[in-house]
């Protein structure tokens, strides 16, 4: 109850509606709690930056959110238009159907085909509607040729935003790794989610372009309205950029705020440099489960 | 200058080159004397045994002579492989088009044609390496098939037309006697099955070895239908692709948490249950025995006949022209070249729509799909079901060509045949089942006088075109959809 009240408390300081919002989330693997009672709220506009170090617990989270993982207990609420939906039990793909889309840890293109048949793969259920389960589609009817259309303007307005128009027709597998990343993003956008989860975007990219993917991040929150969770290790993108931030360790949240008010937490600062009572830490782990 | 020079002191290793081609030349003599060197006769006193040592002898000779020229093309030597290539390939040229049988190495002129072949490789590496100025060339090799393959694919749009044009005019081609077309209808039954398969393991990535068992749905689907029944072809047809393509989405229900090597097993598995069914339910299906007398095909309703019975006007009556009992095969030619041709046109279709597209991205990563929205289930059984669909239609053609269907003709080697012909013509490509599907149905007929060792020629060429081309023949794929292309067609449209 007290992790409720927590957040309870923290949404008192928060302007914009909650979009996402997770409540006693547990994943155990076995004898393993990988995640233990986790509860946060991520807002519509807002960036939202689960940090931690590794092990914490960080892609159980997006895995449980996005429906790879059926969590153990908890609820997990999307706050859509038409009402709240609870993704613990949908389908992964039902989630993203829903307007969840995520990236990867490691990039999971489809990496023998073109850039742009990446972009249009990722609007299957519109054009499958379009082209009434391809029926119309076989035969080329003009309602398909029209939803064609508007999904490879879609197509092409990301790839502008992530600036790989000119590798359009490239297969996604010879891009180099940033390029790479900003496509999974862009792919990522192009099923019109309302909440991006992103796995460590920034992860093996150099310092100009991790700026760049800053710039991204801000302009799909402030142009599209939607709520993006980060996975970061790069405290640069997470300082930089993030409205408010997770802080996880073994499983549990140790922090949650303002950028501002976790660098200053104590509890953070413990679990990353790892002072003198680092052992205290691990044995408040252990009473814990 | 500095290449010769380099090719010079490599070359001073000679003994190197004479000991690999002498391992080479071993392990050949450890293979030829017994498939080569003795062979069993039936004579008087149940079989005898004949030796064959001088073929052996030639074997392993040629064997370290072959190995030989490739090394020294390896270490850039190519005039002393031009030279010795060039002569064994004019020598045997020679005699087999004097007909000198006794001079020839090899009994079996095929073989000594694949003798000929094998050196006239030899010799165009050669002369390319000379035209290179002994560069070596061999990392060029796959480079060279991936450029050709996509000028292929590129140029499909101006062969298609040619091939089509050249299928339809095949049965008034001068050659085209009973025994050709015959094998031409096997082929186009197999570049269709080719390309049903292409759906399910090419575009949808989905390792699919009891293929057959849909084929053999399709045709005891018709089989039964007509018999039972009196259903014509017409009709049967569409039903048999809808049992065949039920069957498909029965198979996929339980394998849709299966991927690569599992959901081969089991699909090897349903392959043989199905065959297995079918000689049990004697009842049924005839068991082992089979079912006989499958309607013929009609001219939608004016049969192939000499003498048709009462009432009914035949083919040749209808047209006014002298009965031939070739009509029929030439009926079943383009009802065969028709069905493949559909096959193919909706294959070029569906992967330019979203059921393609989510396909091939299944095929690419299926965790990436279930993140985009994706329903992997319902794309999975679509493409079994689809892909079922033609081999049943394909099957219901077997029957009525056929005209007798038994298990006999659905065993796992008909997959296994399937499924080398869309991996050797590279996945996906549609060309290249057709290719592979005239190499692998046509040539084996080829080599009908190598008797027994047909089926081991058979083998061998299949290695070395996976050694050669490791991906297929003609693997190479172009996207679905281009920006540049789009722009321009769209500038012109309006």
């Amino acid at each position: 109850m007290t992790a409720l009240a927590d957040v309870a408390g923290d949404e008192a300081g928060g302007d914009s509606p909650p979009l996402l919002s997770v409540e006693h989330l547990t994943m155990r693997f076995g004898g393993l709690v990988a995640i233990d009672d986790l509860s946060f709220t991520a807002r519509e506009r807002e960036i939202t930056a689960i940090i931690g170090p590794n092990g914490a617990g960080k892609t159980t989270v997006f895995n449980c959110l996005t429906g790879f993982y059926q969590p153990t207990a908890g609820r997990l609420t999307l706050h859509t238009a038409s009402g709240p939906r609870y993704l613990e039990r949908m389908e992964g793909f039902r989630i993203a159907q829903a307007g969840v889309a995520r990236t990867f840890q490691n990039i999971r293109l489809f990496s023998g085909m073109s850039v742009l048949e990446n972009l249009i793969a990722a609007q299957h259920n519109k054009l499958m509607r379009a082209s009434v389960f391809s029926l119309a589609g076989l035969f080329n009817l003009g309602r398909y040729r029209r939803a064609e259309h508007e999904a490879m303007e879609l197509a092409r307005y990301w790839l502008d935003k992530v600036e790989l128009l000119e590798l359009a027709d490239e297969n996604a597998g010879n891009l180099p790794y940033g390029a790479q990343r900003r496509l999974e993003i862009a792919r990522a956008m192009c099923i019109a989610p309302v909440q991006l989860c992103l796995d460590e975007p920034a992860a093996g990219l150099n310092p100009h372009e991790s700026a760049e993917l800053n710039e991204l991040l801000m302009v799909i929150r402030e142009q599209h309205n939607i709520g993006i969770l980060l996975i970061e290790h790069d405290m640069s993108v997470v300082m930089g950029i993030s409205d408010h931030i997770v802080v996880l360790d073994y499983g549990s949240k140790i922090s949650d705020g303002t950028p501002e008010e976790v660098r200053n937490d104590p509890a953070v600062i413990r679990a990353y440099l790892g002072e003198d009572d680092d052992d205290d830490g691990l044995a408040a782990g252990g009473e814990r489960q | 200058m500095a290449v010769a020079s380099l090719a010079t002191e490599k070359s001073l290793d000679m003994a190197a080159v004479i000991k690999e081609s002498a391992i080479a030349a071993a392990v050949a003599f450890a293979l030829a004397i017994f498939m080569v060197g003795l062979e069993t006769v039936p004579g008087g006193n149940g079989l005898t045994i004949v030796t064959r040592f001088g073929a052996v002898g030639f074997t392993v000779a040629l064997v370290f002579v072959g190995r030989m020229g490739f090394a020294l093309l390896r270490l850039g030597h190519p005039w002393p492989v031009l030279v010795g290539a060039g002569a064994v390939m004019g020598l045997l040229i020679a005699l087999l088009l004097t007909d000198n049988t006794a001079l020839l190495p090899f009994p079996s002129k095929t073989v000594n044609w694949m003798v000929v072949l094998f050196a006239a490789v030899i010799f165009i590496r050669a002369i390319w390496m000379v035209g290179r100025g002994g560069a070596v060339a061999e990392v060029d090799s796959d480079s060279v098939m991936d450029r050709i393959g996509a000028s292929v694919q590129r140029s499909a749009r101006w062969i298609a037309p040619f091939a089509i044009a050249f299928a339809l005019l095949i049965p008034f081609m001068p050659f085209a006697d009973r025994r050709f077309l015959d094998l031409a209808i096997l082929v186009m039954t197999y570049v269709m099955l080719g390309w049903g398969l292409n759906i399910v393991v090419g575009l949808a990535g989905l390792l699919d070895l009891g293929y057959v068992a849909f084929y053999a749905v399709g045709a005891y689907s018709y089989a039964l239908l007509a018999l039972n029944f009196d259903f014509s072809f017409w009709l049967s047809l569409p039903l048999a692709g809808l049992l065949a393509a039920t069957a498909g989405v029965t198979l996929g229900f339980p394998v849709l948490r299966l991927r690569g090597d599992y959901l081969a097993i089991v699909t090897l598995g349903f392959g043989e249950m199905v065959r297995i069914i079918l000689i049990n339910w004697y009842d049924f299906t005839g068991g082992p025995d089979g079912l006989s007398s499958v309607p013929r095909p009609t001219f939608f309703g004016f049969p192939f006949t000499r003498h048709p019975g009462e009432g009914v006007v035949s083919f040749n009556q209808l047209f006014d022209i002298p009965y031939s009992s070739l009509h029929r095969i030439i009926f079943l030619y383009y009802l065969i070249l028709v069905l493949a041709l559909i096959t193919n046109a909706f294959t070029l279709r569906i992967r330019k729509l979203p059921l393609g597209r989510a396909w091939e991205a299944l095929r690419e990563d299926e965790i990436a799909c279930r993140s985009l929205g994706i329903n992997p289930t319902n794309t999975k059984l679509t493409a079994f079901g689809i892909g079922a669909m033609f081999a049943g239609f394909a099957g219901s053609f077997f029957a009525t060509r056929q005209g007798f269907i038994s298990p006999e003709s659905f065993t796992f080697i008909e997959s296994a045949i399937i499924l080398s012909i869309v991996v050797l013509g590279g996945m996906g490509s549609q060309i290249g089942v057709v290719v592979a599907a005239i190499l692998l149905i046509g040539t084996p007929e080829w080599f009908r006088d190598l008797a027994q060792f047909r089926m081991l020629a058979f083998g061998a060429g299949m290695v070395l075109i996976m050694i050669w081309r490791p991906r297929g023949l003609l693997a190479h794929r172009e996207p679905t959809i281009r920006l540049k292309a789009a722009a321009v067609s769209k500038e012109s449209e309006p």
